[in-house]
């Protein structure tokens, strides 16, 4: 019997596993798919927000503020790419000058530190690429820009190393009321539990009507995005957002923590399967981002993706514990700003189920110790040395990101290990660059086959089933 | 260490420079390659159709290859395999690494730079839909089926008719592959004529102009593509969907030289060609780094390659004998009218000896042209033509005399109706 059951491997799960993991307790973190961080996590617009969008007074506004600085203090420690770029909220109108200001008296409601409103000189100055149509803007210098995949696993590869238990592969089905806890139907066999918490995201939903009365609805909402290559990076400084509308944030134009730009997303009601790109989406996403930087090159597009945020509606997370079925705690509709406010939610979450009974006691052998080898920002000198150490460091399987097949063979030696081409990508950016993995991904796919003894073919591109290759040549029985 | 040659890149550029330098007096060559052996990209390309200029025979990738790596072998040129160049400087060091050597910063007083090119993906065109397995340029799939022995999908739709496309639409089916068509954007095909015939008519593979995918379906691999014509802009025109079942999509949808270190080392970089600006003897904006190849531009043509790439090997040889040319006496060559990109972009006439050859391509398909090589209003020269088209590079010689007859030392290249 596990004390805390986490049902779902995002953001909100990793931070409260990792939450958990500082305490003496038993918990089991519970993920459909192969690997975690592959929802919403893995598909966004990858900004910790500083705070000042959330209607005063909310748990958004509240985990948003406190959320900003504390994932900031993780990626620290961590060793989780994160810069503290600040964002710009532009105006190109005066009725869009009156948001801006609003925007600004909010944001200092909820405590957010340091803003500022820029005229249209100062803007020129920090941002000369800006559409000469901006008239000023609001300059919130906590935001930043986080590299949501690494920090969801840095999170779990800490939990695990801490105790933490974490089943892969494993999709509840059910869940039912079982003395003083709970019994958790899933495909991989019946789990029992003291206490429940549903960190499934987009079917956060689903999953608490297994048990519970409906309280929610998740309605996925789609946002689609053009990721260029780094000679596009440097054309802004900051996050870039246009004024807020009924829609959302609206099309944001931001360097990403790897150096890239990023452009999106829009936004479209759809259901949880919907995860394509459209001609349509990706022709709104191009137009609305030129509005704020003309200059933009889509001729340097190396992908597009989609991800599916868990909205319900209601401009509020859903942080509660069950009123009927005691022990079961939702940490759901963790749309926008639910990356930058998880981590900050998952450090009260566990309070909240101490005081629900969850006995806490501190661990003294907590270990949080991590780091990463990053050889691409190495000097010359230090790579020299590394690959005196390690010969592995001394071969480039990703000439794109320069990613040395040492950095792979230490992602396959983890707390926890990936199992897919996609896998090794969000561990160690191999694939991220302009030829996506035309060169890296067989030798990417090689090393893991190598290291795990499994062989090519059993290799996926990232979930369960994708498979890459379909056999081997000069087999019998093709479709002709 | 102290070389006089590092050539970067061991593939049939790189090669060919390699072997001229040496032939021309430079006397520690050095090859860098990435790969675990020499011959580039031509070691998967095992289909014949190489070396019918070069050679006078037609050869397979391998062979063509085997020919250049046996030729350095008898030479006392060095080759380091698997070995990565990360970083060029405009001082001519080339940092580079591998597993037994290390970290190494290796001093040349002349570089080739022949680093090839790379293919265009599925995010440089956006193409919309899901993302599943599957999706693979020609290029990756290629590589799986040659020389690893994988196959990549049984039921197979490919993306642009470029010549590696062409190439694997026929590798596919003989593999026992269904090819169920070849999708190309522009109005002609992109691929050489004779791929054409010999790839996609002699299997009964339709070709679809003026088409392109709007959609590809699949939650693990692969399930649906849809293509849609498009009209004179390019945009899909509605109602006109095709939608094929399928496992599989290869991209052969373009090939950009790979130059970042190029770029890195400050080189100055021509938009049209995404290859340097390289003088009548490959050298690029810095003095005695040269280029040549396809990190110049893309060839069709691996006999051209290596042309271009033994004048670049043999200029390397002449800069560190001669010492640096002038560059302030420079003519420009550029693209006119219905011409795409120039190579070279510049020529010095003391350089040359009787005439320069120069590459370029046509913007669109055209009958009965005229070449026109101008200076202001002034036809220097001109070359008929029957049939030209963006596939098919093309090269005219223009001899040093006329060339001396150009004002303010500007030439331009347009292709023209014969009669205008």
């Amino acid at each position: 019997m596990y004390d805390v059951t986490i049902i779902g491997a995002g953001i909100s799960g990793c931070s409260l596993a990792y939450e958990l993991s500082k305490y003496n307790v038993n918990a089991l973190l519970l993920e459909k798919e192969n690997d975690v961080s592959v929802g919403t996590t893995k598909a966004n617009s990858a900004i910790v927000h500083a705070g000042y969008d959330p209607e005063p007074g909310t748990k958004m506004a509240e985990y948003n503020v406190k959320g900003c600085a504390y994932t900031a203090e993780l990626c620290k420690k961590l060793d989780v790419p994160y810069k503290q770029i600040g964002s710009l909220v532009v105006a190109f109108s005066d009725d869009e000058m009156k948001t801006v200001n609003e925007l600004f008296d909010r944001g200092n409601e909820n405590g957010v530190p340091g803003l500022e409103v820029w005229d249209q000189a100062k803007l020129r100055e920090e941002e000369p690429n800006l559409s000469e149509e901006a008239k000023g803007a609001l300059y919130a210098p906590t935001a930043g820009v986080v590299s949501p995949w690494e920090l969801a696993i840095a999170l779990a590869e800490v939990a695990v190393k801490n105790g933490v238990e974490l089943k892969l592969n494993t999709e509840v089905t059910n869940i039912e009321k079982a003395g003083e806890g709970y019994k958790i139907i899933t495909n991989q066999g019946d789990i029992e539990t003291r206490f429940v918490v549903n960190c499934a995201g987009i079917f956060a939903d689903q999953v608490n009507e297994y048990i519970n009365e409906k309280k929610f609805t998740i309605v996925p909402n789609k946002g689609e995005y053009y990721l260029l290559d780094k000679n596009q990076g440097e054309l802004v400084n900051h996050v870039i957002f246009q004024c807020p509308n009924e829609k959302g944030k609206g099309v944001l134009v931001s360097p990403t923590v790897h150096g890239n730009l990023i452009v999106g997303p829009n936004s479209v009601p759809t259901d949880s399967s919907d995860l394509g790109t459209t001609l349509e989406g990706l022709e709104f996403v191009r137009e609305a981002a030129l509005k704020s930087v003309p200059s933009i090159n889509y001729r340097e597009s190396i992908r597009n993706f989609a991800g599916l945020r868990a909205r319900t509606g209601v401009h509020d997370f859903f942080i509660y514990e069950d009123e009927v079925n005691k022990g079961f705690f939702n940490m759901a509709g963790m749309a926008s700003p639910g990356l930058t406010s998880a981590c900050a939610i998952s450090v009260d979450m566990v309070q909240t189920i101490g005081k629900a009974g969850l006995e806490l006691t501190e661990k003294e052998d907590f270990d949080e110790e991590r780091h990463v080898v990053r050889f691409k920002h190495m000097s010359h000198e230090e790579r020299a040395e590394l690959i005196k150490k390690n010969p592995l460091y001394g071969k480039i399987i990703c000439r794109c990101e320069t990613v040395t097949e040492g950095e792979i063979v230490d992602a396959l030696h983890r707390p926890f290990v990936p199992t897919s081409v996609d896998g090794i990508k969000r561990r160690c950016n191999s694939g991220m660059g302009r030829c996506q993995g035309g060169f890296c991904g067989p030798r990417v796919q090689e090393i893991i086959a190598r290291e795990l003894g499994i062989p090519q073919e059993e290799v996926m591109k990232d979930r369960a089933g994708m498979k890459i290759i379909t056999g081997e040549t000069k087999e019998v029985g093709g479709a002709n | 260490m102290l070389y006089d040659v590092i050539v970067v890149g061991g593939g049939p550029a790189g090669l060919a420079a390699a072997l001229e330098a040496k032939k021309n007096g430079a006397e520690k060559v050095l090859v860098v390659e990435r790969d675990k052996e020499l011959g580039g990209i031509l070691n998967q390309c095992i289909h014949n159709g190489f070396g019918l200029h070069h050679f006078k025979e037609e050869l397979t990738g391998p062979e063509y290859a085997n020919r250049f790596i046996e030729m350095v072998k008898e030479t006392d040129i060095e080759i380091m395999l698997d070995t990565m160049v990360l970083d060029v400087s405009e001082d001519k060091v080339v940092h580079c690494m591998n597993k037994t050597d290390g970290y190494m910063q290796l001093q040349a007083k002349a570089i080739v730079l022949n680093m090839g090119c790379r293919e265009r993906t599925r995010g440089a065109i956006a193409i919309p839909g899901d993302r599943p397995a599957g999706v693979f340029t020609a290029g990756a799939a290629q590589r799986y089926v040659n020389i690893e022995g994988y196959m990549v999908g049984k039921r197979v739709l490919i993306l642009g008719s470029g010549d590696i496309g062409l190439i694997m639409a026929r590798r596919m089916t003989l593999e026992g592959a269904k090819v169920v068509g070849c999708v190309e954007l522009m109005p002609y095909s992109n691929g050489l004529n004779r791929n054409i015939v010999q790839c996609l008519n002699d299997y009964d593979i339709p070709l679809y102009l003026s088409h392109t995918i709007t959609n590809i379906k699949g939650n693990k691999r692969v399930e649906q593509v849809t293509i849609n014509e498009v009209d004179e802009n390019k945009k899909p025109i509605p109602g006109t969907e095709i939608v094929f079942d399928v496992d599989t999509v290869l991209l052969s949808v373009g090939l950009i030289p790979e130059n970042e270190l190029s770029r890195a080392a400050g080189i100055e970089m021509d938009r049209q060609t995404s290859g340097p600006v390289i003088y009548e003897n490959y050298e690029t904006s810095i003095p005695g780094i040269f280029a040549s190849g396809n990190v110049v531009h893309v060839h069709d043509l691996v006999d051209f390659v290596t042309e271009e790439s033994e004048l670049a090997g043999a200029s390397a040889a002449k800069y560190i004998l001669n010492g640096e040319a002038d560059r302030e006496s420079a003519i420009s060559i550029t693209a006119g009218a219905c011409a795409g990109h120039v190579v070279p972009q510049k020529v010095r006439l003391e350089n040359i000896d009787k005439r320069v050859e120069v590459y370029f391509r046509v913007s669109n398909v055209f009958h009965d042209v005229v070449i026109k090589v101008k200076s202001g209003d002034q036809v220097l020269c001109q070359f008929k033509r029957e049939h030209v088209a963006p596939a098919e590079m093309e090269k005219i010689a223009i001899p040093k005399v006329l060339l001396e007859k150009a004002a303010d030392k500007k030439v331009v290249i347009s292709v023209e109706k014969d009669g205008e």
